[in-house]
């Protein structure tokens, strides 16, 4: 189980103004302004859900995650995460959370996706019996067979993406983010990807909380949606709440967005 | 002639938004100069007659070395050129209505001049305030500090020459890096930037002035505390110029015949 | 005692993924190892003309400075082969690699130096070895057990401090991104200076070097004792004493991650 208190979160950015006057201007003078990332953020996340968690770029969505994955300490609030506050001991946790970062990976570019897999198994400390059940299975659930003799640089982006999310559940987490999954894949992999973290959830009981842009990620997997904008919670709810009644999905999203005054 | 000029202002722009970035690298060159200094004075007061320069023209040598360091170090090549050589995005600026080496040529020098500009003044506005012989002392006289000018931008010229003889060189070899170590080490040795090429043995340094490499900082830095008589000036400006003409026309030839190179692969 | 095994062997399956990772390029690794050798090279250069004109400086032969120039750039080569990591740290900042880092259960400072282990240093090491079986050759000292311990003291020492100076240039990227430049007169600017004892660069130096950062531990003072200026025992434990330039070192890279972990930078 997953809960945030009345968690804040502010950061102090350098302003940079373009042009040639103002950099010469800077050069004496910096000012800086505050960013309210996270105002009062609360909610809970139960054992097996898997959370849409959606709002415009800034809105707050990857500070949440990076508190919840033991990134970043809050400025005020509680977190626990299965009993654990994340930032505190951050070993510990993060050995019970897997990560997907879409835009980033894991994996080492020039050798055998198996030999990063092998790294993380030492990594992970994981015992070979475990690491051998692990792989069987995801090879098998994610079609990896032909892909972890070649290098990650040869794969393609879709190939990747398999690899990346089967190497964050090789330590068997019960908690997995996926911070924008499907991003630049072709249908028949994004189809592959939602169908894989749907079997997941429903066999393992992963909790799954998904950030994306995809509303078709959210429509086919969310059971629950979390609309964040402008560092405040705005909706919690099914996505029938979302709807009501409405059919197409990147409308409602971008009608709420307005409504809210956040996009 | 305005674009480079455009060119330049976003360069230097670009410099005064990283002004922390900009005085760390002040502060560093300043620095190694002093240590430099120090390990010429340690050998100074250990034996002052083996000297071959006088300590303060070596010392204004040192920190002229350090204040205009982006004119002359050889390391300070355009990655983005390498880069579009080598992945072959060079097709599309051919296709642009400018010539490639001319182009690459004044930005060479854009680059370079926005980077000293920048860090120039305040190296030589402090090390002026450093007490003889250790501070950069005045020239030696107006016309050797016209001389001085002249043939830093000289200088500048055949280094950027250089460099551009590199790029060129690159379309026939697969990788720079080879030739990129090779000509960093060269220049390091051989153009005064590892010790002042008078601190080499007489025999040696007479062969090594002979070189394009002695033609790029070694003029202007010994030229400004009048370390060469006027035989010696002249001789090393009529070198400089020679090498200029030699190293850019060789580049422009080796140039059109990698553009031909190109046209015929298809890019 | 378990644990440390246990990080030992992990950093071993890096260094050997990275190997791996380097050996697909064999000719880039080939050349950029044979530009660490001619840099350091030239620095050789550099101190043999001096001293083809020179016959000694504030009473240091060529065959001392040589030596000496030697231990230097084999101190340093051992931990840059060991530390690159930090070296492009602030890459792995700005483009948020070290989120990847805090994601996974091991200490930060294994993945760091794991991340990236720097094959090409070979070049320099290479050249380090060189100069030390040449220096070593060349010096008139008459080595006994004690000058040997200190030697390998020296190195212990030396590479130790330059590892604490790798990490505070790592940990300041936790702070900015701009200015990392000047940090290059400790790490680089110490071994190219240290090529000749630091007493000829005259007192307050010196001073610096003992209380500051001590590079004069591991560098002017062992080296006093081996070249027999000094004679008391004391020097031979010296570069031992410089190895606790790590814990304050150390307490600042703690104190960098948690500042990311309050801002997120």
């Amino acid at each position: 189980m997953i809960t945030m208190e009345h968690v804040c979160k502010s950061y102090r950015i350098a302003k940079r103004n373009a042009g040639f006057g103002e950099a010469c201007k800077a050069l004496f003078h910096r000012e800086y302004e505050t960013v309210h990332a996270l105002s009062d953020v609360s909610f809970t996340i139960h054992d097996g859900e898997i959370i849409g968690y959606i709002g415009p770029n800034g809105a707050g969505k990857s500070s949440t995650i990076k508190i919840l994955s033991g990134i970043l300490t809050p400025d005020s609030g509680t977190v626990l995460v299965d009993g654990r506050v994340p930032y505190r001991n951050r070993i510990e946790h993060v050995s019970q959370i897997g990560v997907v970062f879409g835009q980033r990976s894991q994996l080492w570019w020039d050798v055998p996706v198996i030999d990063s897999f092998a790294l993380l198994k030492d990594i992970y400390s994981i015992s070979n019996e475990q690491y051998r059940q692990s792989l069987e299975e995801l090879t098998e659930l994610l079609d990896l067979k032909e892909l972890l003799r070649s290098p990650a640089r040869q794969l393609s982006l879709g190939q990747r993406m398999r690899c990346e999310i089967a190497a964050s559940l090789l330590h068997r987490p019960r908690i997995l983010f996926l911070d924008e999954p499907t991003i630049g894949l072709d249908a028949v992999s994004k189809l592959a990807v939602r169908d894989f973290i749907l079997k997941q959830n429903q066999n393992a009981g992963t909790t799954v909380i998904l950030t994306t842009h995809d509303m078709q990620d959210i429509e086919a997997l969310a059971s629950r949606i979390i609309l964040i904008g402008k560092g405040h919670i705005l909706m919690d709810g099914t996505l029938d709440d979302i709807k009501r009644g409405n059919d197409d999905i990147d409308q409602t999203i971008a009608e709420l967005y307005r409504s809210y005054d956040i996009s | 002639m305005k674009k480079y000029f455009s060119f330049f202002r976003l360069r230097f722009a670009m410099g005064l938004q990283y002004r922390i970035a900009a005085l760390a690298g002040i502060s560093t060159q300043f620095f190694w100069g002093l240590m430099e200094i120090m390990i010429f004075r340690a050998f100074y007061q250990t034996d002052a007659s083996a000297f071959p320069m006088t300590l303060s023209a070596t010392t204004s040598y040192i920190w002229l070395q350090q204040a205009f360091l982006a004119f002359f170090t050889a390391w300070m090549m355009e990655n983005e050129i390498f880069d579009s050589i080598v992945n072959g995005n060079i097709a599309y600026e051919l296709c642009r209505p400018t010539d490639i080496y001319n182009m690459w040529f004044a930005r060479s020098i854009a680059n370079r001049l926005s980077r000293a500009v920048l860090r120039c003044f305040p190296i030589l506005f402090v090390a002026a305030f450093i007490p003889y012989p250790y501070g950069i002392a005045a020239p030696a006289g107006p016309a050797h500090f016209l001389l001085f000018i002249v043939t830093l931008f000289l200088g500048l010229a055949v280094m950027v020459s250089f460099c551009m003889l590199v790029y060129v060189l690159t379309f026939f070899t697969i990788s720079p890096q080879g030739l990129r170590i090779l000509f960093v080490s060269c220049v390091e040795f051989f153009s005064g930037a590892l010790i002042p090429l008078p601190f080499f043995p007489e025999k040696i340094r007479q062969v090594m002035e002979l070189l394009p490499f002695a033609s790029m900082q070694n003029v202007a830095l010994r030229i400004y505390s009048a370390d060469m008589n006027r035989q010696e000036i002249e001789r090393a400006v009529l070198l400089q110029i020679f090498w200029l003409i030699v190293v850019t026309l060789s580049g422009k030839l080796l140039c059109k015949a990698a553009e031909k190179h190109i046209t015929v692969q298809g890019g | 005692m378990n644990k440390i095994r246990f990080s030992f062997k992990l950093y071993l399956h890096y260094v050997s993924i990275n190997v791996r990772s380097m050996m697909q390029y064999k000719t880039s690794f080939f050349l950029t190892a044979l530009g660490q050798f001619m840099v350091s090279f030239n620095v050789f250069l550099g101190i043999f003309f001096m001293f083809m004109r020179f016959s000694s400086v504030e009473g240091f032969s060529y065959s001392e400075v040589l030596l000496c120039f030697a231990i230097i750039l084999m101190e340093f080569s051992i931990a840059e082969m060991f530390a690159r990591g930090f070296d492009c740290f602030s890459g792995v900042v700005r483009s948020g690699e070290f989120d990847r880092i805090m994601v996974r259960p091991q200490n930060e400072i294994i993945q760091v130096l794991g991340s990236k282990f720097e094959l090409t240093r070979i070049g320099r090491m290479l050249q380090a070895v060189v100069m030390f079986v040449y220096g070593i050759s060349k010096s008139d000292i008459s080595w006994s057990f004690p000058k040997i311990l200190t030697v390998i003291f020296m190195l212990i020492g030396g590479a130790s401090v330059f590892f604490g100076l790798f990490l505070v240039y790592a940990a300041l990227c936790f702070f900015t991104l701009d200015g990392l430049e000047f940090m290059n007169v400790f790490t680089d600017g110490a071994r190219e200076f240290g090529k000749y004892p630091i007493g000829i660069y005259g007192e307050k130096v010196l001073l610096f070097t003992t209380f500051v950062i001590p590079y004069a531990l591991i560098q002017y003072y062992p080296l006093l004792y081996l070249l027999g200026h000094r004679t008391s025992a004391f020097y031979i434990f010296l570069p031992l004493f410089a190895c606790l330039f790590l814990v304050p070192t150390m307490l600042f890279w703690k104190f960098g991650v948690r500042h990311y972990a309050s801002s997120g930078s």
